[in-house]
């Protein structure tokens, strides 16, 4: 049976209206957002669309202007101290110490995040065994790689085996083979009964770990749903036909228009569609451009990317305001 | 749903420490964190001891043949004053490291944690008094090797001593405020001199306040570098002790009061 004061804590993070301002900068303009249990759900966006401000103020860094959120059923502003008592978080730039050693921070955090003494060293050992830093534990940080500087960043978000997990842009600049482990490591905590709430720039990480995804624009979550639901509004395949002038790819909007559902876009000597059924379409595309007499020069068919994704939900392409760079100049000011 | 709801109770391995225990054990444990620092980064310590050394040298034997001082050597005169000018000079490095822990994203890992909100500062400020304690310790080796001497004994060397430590920890909480605002190791580098120099020059620490114009003095005879710096040379050359040694002590609790809460709420509203 539940103890009552549980049944509050049904959702891992319920976020309602959450607003801040920068400065002139509304870095979130009324943002809701629900993780359930045990899942993984991704804040997916351009640089500035308020990715980082929403971790920030779901991990009491930062209090919200208004609205509020609850992390593991505690209020972020009110009772953040035992919001701090189930959270791990791993931000942008992997903040370790660089002059102590990978084992030397792990029991750091490890004593800071109030694991009983006995506890410490055993629990950074098994964390630097499981990111495989286990060679590298006695060298100062400084000399560890990029990859292995964010592996130990995350390893310092798990010392206290935290139900919930926030991670701001976890792969962003590692390699492939780095984000492979750090996706397959994440999928396991979670397999593990961890939630987590992660942010990311790449369609393709929120496509391959979330169950649900928000895609944030401005502040605000324009688009909410599972992977699938949200490619489905824009097909899975992307062409993209390039011609030598303006004038046939004005044309060739109004050739290719008919075979695809969605209006193709045109921008300058290039345009693109979209399609859930790719091959298909291409033949058909590239017959009738033959048949109007027109030839493309360059052809591209792809995946869809977070810019198409944009492109279809808003019409525009992803290049808001900084907002992380407007914090971060507002910080220094201060 | 309930065996999900059941990981909303913390893990079973964290243990609940009442707010002083865990105060005093968090402040441990970045003090220790901090002195690692003047291990692995050896130029860290060289900067803070090598640099008191040479100025001891420089004044002894460079300005020291052209200063002299009614009543007392050069060298004892100089000591307690540069034992001042050393324990603000190092308060600069509480400056520099908090800024770059700012910038590093640093604390904000340890502002997301279940630990003490003082304990980042209190630890930072304490290594810097262990520091201290080192750094004060060998520049009196250095003094009595170029000639210092006490003239009233040993309690008054230690009272000067443990001075210097409380007004260097006063201090420090000054430049931690400094480094918490500013934000980046650079820009608190250029910030701390202009604020350092007029308090180290400007006073008692090196030449007598009435060799200065009337303006200045005014300003050199009250402000908390020179009254420490008397207060110092008081307890180990004799002399007006009380007096000085109140205003110091005055100073330093008062500093202490302003800054260290100062400090705290900078800390708490870091964006």
């Amino acid at each position: 049976m539940l103890a009552p004061s549980l049944k509050a804590a049904d959702s891992a993070v319920l976020a309602q209206g959450l607003r801040k301002r920068f400065g002139q900068t509304e870095a979130l303009a009324g943002v809701d957002l629900r993780v359930g249990w045990g899942t993984v759900y991704a804040l997916l966006g351009p640089n500035g669309a308020g990715k980082t401000t929403a971790i920030r103020i779901l991990t009491t860094l930062l209090r919200p202007d208004a609205g509020h959120a609850q992390v593991a059923g505690f209020d972020v502003v009110r009772d953040a101290a035992e919001v701090r008592y189930r959270i791990g978080l791993a931000g942008q730039n992997a903040a370790v110490d660089p002059n102590l050693t990978g084992a030397e921070n792990l029991r750091l955090i490890g004593r800071l995040a109030q694991l009983p003494g006995r506890l410490v060293a055993p629990r950074a050992d098994e964390l630097l065994e499981r990111f495989d830093l286990t060679d590298a534990s006695n060298r100062p940080v400084r000399t560890y790689s990029g990859g292995m500087r964010r592996r130990l960043d995350v390893a310092a978000a798990l010392v206290q085996h935290p139900p919930v997990l926030f991670l701001d842009e976890p792969t962003t600049g590692l390699d492939l083979h780095s984000r492979n482990e750090l996706w397959a490591t994440i999928r396991a905590l979670v397999a593990e009964g961890t939630s987590v709430l992660l942010t990311t720039q790449y369609l393709e990480e929120a496509d391959r770990l979330a169950d649900r995804v928000a895609v944030v624009d401005r502040g605000v979550v324009i688009a909410e749903g599972t992977p699938a639901e949200l490619k489905s509004r824009m097909g899975s395949t992307v062409i993209e036909i390039g011609f030598e002038h303006e004038a046939s790819a004005v044309r060739s909007v109004d050739v290719v228009s008919r075979l695809v559902a969605g209006r193709p876009e045109r921008e300058a000597a290039s345009v693109r569609l979209t399609s859930d059924d790719g091959p298909r379409v291409l033949v058909d595309v590239l017959r009738s451009l033959d048949a109007a007499g027109l030839a493309p020069s360059t052809l591209s068919v792809r995946q869809p990317s977070l810019d198409d994704v944009f492109l279809a939900l808003t019409g525009k392409r992803t290049a808001a305001t900084d907002i992380g760079a407007v914090a971060t100049l507002h910080r220094g000011e201060s | 749903m309930s065996a999900a709801v059941t990981v909303a109770i913390p893990a079973a391995d964290i243990q609940r420490r009442s707010p002083a225990v865990a105060a005093v054990r968090d402040a441990i444990a970045v003090a220790g964190r901090n002195l690692i620092a003047y291990r692995r980064v050896p130029q860290l310590l060289v900067f803070s001891t090598v640099q008191p050394v040479i100025f001891v040298l420089m004044f002894r034997y460079v300005f020291g043949g052209a200063n002299s001082v009614p009543g007392f050597s050069y060298v004892d005169y100089l000591m307690p004053g540069i034992f001042v000018q050393t324990v603000v000079f190092g308060a600069m490095g509480t400056a520099i490291g908090l800024s770059a822990d700012v910038k590093s994203g640093l604390l904000e890992r340890f502002r997301a944690l279940p630990m003490a909100r003082s304990a980042v500062l209190a630890g930072r400020t304490l290594a810097d008094l262990a520091r201290n304690v080192f750094v004060v310790t060998l520049m009196a080796g250095v003094g009595f090797a170029v000639g210092f001497r006490v003239h009233t004994g040993p309690l008054g060397l230690l009272g000067a001593l443990l001075l210097l430590l409380l007004f260097g920890y006063a201090m420090s909480w000054v430049f931690a405020l400094v480094g918490l605002a500013v934000g980046d190791p650079e820009t608190a580098q250029a910030a701390v001199f202009p604020l350092m120099a007029p308090l180290v020059f400007a006073s008692s620490a090196f030449v007598p306040v009435n060799s200065m114009p009337n303006w200045l003095q005014v300003f050199a005879n009250h402000q908390p570098v020179s009254v420490t710096a008397s207060a110092a040379r008081a307890l180990v050359l004799g002399g007006d002790t009380a007096s000085y040694l109140l205003q110091s002590v005055g100073w330093c609790a008062g500093i202490l009061l302003v800054f260290a809460p100062l400090a705290v709420w900078r800390y708490r509203r870091l964006v």
